[in-house]
């Protein structure tokens, strides 16, 4: 590994368990399941009707209601970013002003906002010219002038959560979103990650929020068959690993890491929680809808993040446990993602895939679409801080393909056994981009 | 040392055609290409004109004549952001002289997938607003006041959601634009999707460098693609004030107004630019043709151009530290290509960011201009901006500059008579506030 080491010196999250850090991992080490049926929108004859909402949401909680109040003409995605980030800022300690705002950078992997779609639908309908059977688009021009809402419109641009962060935390520094679907957080951290050891920034806030239970995005899964269908019982709907699988569930939120070279943290006194030390990235350049069977692209990114942190995954690591101590899966509950996961960390890890216990949050959070690589990449963090490595929830049916240790339903609690010190994390995404990040235990 | 990274091949579609020539030729003649828009009616937006991408010889753009033929099915599934992408990847693997899959599925390919990467600026790709209002009026309230979530959601054969095609949300994800091009050119290295508005394509060419300089890849897709030319993405430019009325004019070069205090907005137009960087010394060593030397870049974020206009900050950072980048000082700089869309709020930062920088040559540098010929392409304008550049330097050739108005920034008022350019300075502000700048240098 070449350039600086890189450390986290603040996290946030927003997730449908909570937003608080602690309180939201104590749930997911209980093994406590935010799924339930959709709140948010009338989505009763929906083929999917539940999903994973965060409960009572409100920014003014987070920053107050002056400073949430110039934040109102967003939606709830960006909402979600700003709550995020404030908890991170705050952690790290940047809240003074201390860092030079044009040293510090954001690379983030949010989605685009939700689309407005009553009045979407109904300038629509009122554009519709019965005689020629289709859309009138010059009167949908009129239509959208008298009926739609311009900020609503223009709020859904995926470069939004960077605007409103720019303006609440101030950062001029080095930028970017990435949108490669369920990688996209993963990746962001890992290219902030790369940025820091370029030397082009001092500090990056690297993470994002996404949000797409609303109800085209439900359509678009739905019409894709990728979501379980699993609506008398939405709490166990979510099933990585499990033989019934059947899909995977929509979640929500949002997740922040502040991102800092070692000397700069440590020259302002910052406290390193954990230490980004391997990144992978491939593509699979097989379907559009499918990823390859062989595993070959997820394989790939982590044997390149191993490699960039020096692990030899096929070797017991130096105090003779699994070179890796826990592996975040990206785990959807699909049937073809779990499957062909499970092959690729056997590519990847060889005689010691078996040994490495693996677990599924999904199952307990649901799919954060976007927002999965980050909040995943902090439960990485807490398993460290804690050493306890959290369950796969609704493992019940083992499926006799996939026999990894995929710590079904208890958590794993592995102080006794030397602690959590090092984990990986992947994300893919729909189109075939697989990332990998590793975090490690802070050691000076 | 270092690993430099080098243009091979230049990729474009806009109105001028498919390829760099096309593009550099308009651009040398003086012509623009905005014009009544066909590919919708207009008649409900203040702006009527745009840069509608077509074939070379005139006819309407289409990416089934730039795939294989066992991939033309695929293109039902493209939007149109897409398969500008498509296309313009196309182009620039042949004018790279480079043999992938794509090209030929039989051949031995130049380079092997794990070695090219794939990094592409898009949008927020517009559904396709004429489908989904076939499938809406099917799904209308009883009362006729708009549409009904039950009737959306219900499981009526061919009614409401299910009227869509299965893969209806993959056509318009923006990850899809590099997903396409990863699968028909075989890329299987890093592959990524930036959503920065204007500054997508260059923060990508960006990306794409560091990648190759830290040997994660030898070679890379590079740039981006988009089409607001939609109802949707006009009601969402029109909302945020960028446009410019066009009133009963059926020219657009008269109307663009580049750094200029009479600008009354801009004009949107298709664009794809997608370039080959790749290692120089494997670039050398194949003989492949070098038009520049990407060798500098940097990004940085402004106090976002909306609500309030931006600040020269940011764009002023990226600026200087791009050059550092490059090892070049700005008396090293030929020529310049800013955006200059005609929007005061991002024209005002750019010009200001060149003032600060160049002092008094700002005025007598020559400017490479495109927006008042082909329009702003949004995520598609930074590749057609670095392939005008790269042609310029290859060609020893600075194009004429459209310009409507008289330059009141301290920008453009420079000749281009019998200027060979060596070094160029792009650079672009966007909506949202991203800048992005890159130095590109003759590579003999």
């Amino acid at each position: 590994m070449t350039g600086p080491r890189v450390v986290i010196t603040g996290m946030g999250w927003v997730t449908p368990l909570g937003s608080d850090i602690d309180s939201a991992w104590s749930k997911l080490v209980a093994g406590e399941r935010a799924l339930r049926p959709i709140e948010r929108f009338d989505a009763k004859t929906f083929a999917t009707d539940f999903a994973s909402e965060v409960p009572n949401f409100d920014l003014a909680s987070f920053l107050g209601e002056e400073r949430a109040a110039r934040h109102e003409k967003s939606t709830i995605n960006v909402k979600f970013a700003l709550a995020a980030a404030e908890q991170a800022w705050r952690q790290a300690g940047l809240a003074d002003g201390a860092v030079d705002p044009l040293r510090i950078g954001m690379y983030l992997g949010s989605g685009e906002g939700a689309p407005d779609f009553e009045r979407f639908a109904k300038v629509c309908i009122d554009s519709y010219d019965e005689e020629a059977g289709a859309l009138d688009t010059g009167e949908w021009g009129r239509q959208a002038k008298e009926q739609m809402i311009g900020w609503r419109e223009i709020a859904q641009e995926p470069h939004s959560s960077l605007v409103h962060l720019a303006e609440e935390f101030g950062c001029r520094g080095p930028v970017a979103n990435c949108m490669t679907a369920c990688a996209a957080t993963n990746q962001a951290i890992g290219e902030a990650l790369e940025l820091l050891r370029y030397g082009d920034a001092d500090v990056m806030l690297a993470g994002g929020a996404h949000s797409m239970i609303h109800p085209l995005g439900m359509t678009g899964f739905i019409r894709l068959t990728a979501m379980s269908t699993r609506c008398d019982d939405p709490a166990s709907a979510s099933r990585p690993f499990d033989a019934t699988r059947d899909g995977f569930v929509m979640g929500e939120g949002a997740g922040m890491l502040v991102l800092e070279t070692l000397d700069h943290a440590l020259a302002r006194g910052a406290t390193p929680i954990a230490e980004i030390v391997g990144y992978g990235s491939t593509a699979d350049a097989y379907r559009i809808t499918d990823m390859h069977p062989d595993g070959e692209g997820p394989s790939q990114a982590m044997i390149q993040a191993l490699r960039m942190a020096g692990i030899n995954p096929t070797e017991p690591g130096p105090d003779g446990r699994s070179p890796i101590h826990y592996i975040c899966a990206h785990g959807t509950g699909t049937s073809e993602n779990d499957r062909i996961e499970t092959t690729a960390i056997k590519k990847a890890f060889g005689p010691m895939a078996s040994k490495v216990p693996i677990s599924s949050v999904k199952s307990m959070l649901g799919h954060l679409i976007q927002t999965a690589g980050v909040v995943e990449a902090i439960v990485c963090v807490q398993a460290i801080k804690t050493g306890i490595a959290p369950p796969t929830a609704n493992l019940n049916t083992p499926d006799p393909q996939l026999d990894l240790d995929y710590i079904p339903n208890q958590a794993r609690d592995l102080r006794d056994a030397g602690g959590i010190d090092v984990c990986l994390s992947n994300s893919f995404g729909f189109g075939g981009q697989n990332d990998t990040i590793i975090i490690k235990r802070y050691e000076p | 040392m270092s690993r430099r990274v080098a243009i091979t091949g230049l990729g474009t579609v806009c109105g001028f055609g498919v390829g760099a020539a096309e593009l550099f030729d308009a651009l040398v003649d003086g012509r623009s290409c905005l014009r009544p828009i066909s590919l919708f009616d207009p008649a409900g937006f203040d702006s009527k004109l745009a840069g509608e991408a077509v074939e070379s010889d005139g006819s309407a753009f289409s990416a089934k004549g730039h795939v294989p033929k066992s991939y033309r099915k695929a293109v039902k599934v493209m939007a149109r952001d897409i398969q500008l992408a498509v296309a313009a990847a196309n182009a620039a693997v042949q004018d790279a002289n480079l043999m992938t899959r794509g090209i030929d599925p039989d051949a031995d390919t130049t380079y092997p997938s794990l070695r090219m990467g794939c990094q592409i600026g898009a949008g927020l790709i517009a559904s396709d607003t004429a489908e989904l209002t076939d499938a809406y009026v099917t799904a209308t309230a009883d009362d006729g006041s708009g549409i009904s979530y039950a009737k959306w959601g219900g499981v009526e054969h061919g009614k409401g959601m299910n009227r869509l095609t299965p893969l209806w949300m993959l056509k318009f994800l923006p990850n899809m634009l590099a997903c396409h091009v990863t699968i028909l050119h075989g890329t299987t290295g890093p592959s990524n999707t930036i959503t920065c508005a204007e500054a997508s394509g260059m923060l990508s060419m960006g990306e794409s460098m560091r990648v190759i300089q830290r040997g994660a890849a030898d070679l890379c897709f590079s740039g981006g693609a988009e089409s607001k030319v939609n109802v949707q993405g006009f009601f969402r430019m029109e909302s945020a004030g960028r446009l410019a009325p066009t009133g009963t004019a059926d020219e657009g070069v008269d109307i663009v107004r580049p750094f200029d205090d009479t600008a009354t907005g801009t004009i949107l137009g298709e664009g794809g630019g997608i370039v080959i960087l790749e290692e120089l010394e494997q670039a050398r060593a194949r003989g492949a043709r070098v038009y520049a030397e990407l060798a500098g870049f940097a990004s940085s974020q402004s106090r976002p151009g909306y609500p309030d206009g931006a600040d020269d900050v940011g764009m002023r950072s990226a600026v200087t530290r791009a050059l550092r980048d490059a090892d070049v000082t700005p008396d090293d700089i030929d020529a310049i290509a800013p955006l200059g869309q005609g929007l005061l709020s991002v024209d005002t930062a750019e010009a200001g960011a060149l003032n600060a920088v160049f002092g008094e040559r700002a005025s007598s540098l020559p400017v490479i201009s495109l927006v008042p010929n082909v329009g702003n392409a949004m995520a598609g304008i930074g590749g057609l901006q670095v392939a005008a550049a790269a042609m310029a330097i290859e060609r020893g050739v600075i194009p004429n500059r459209l310009h409507a108005g008289e330059g009141t920034m301290g920008i453009g008022g420079g000749s281009a008579e019998g200027v060979q350019p060596r070094c160029v300075l792009v650079l672009t502000g966007s909506w949202g506030g991203q800048n992005a700048a890159i130095v590109l240098k003759n590579a003999s």
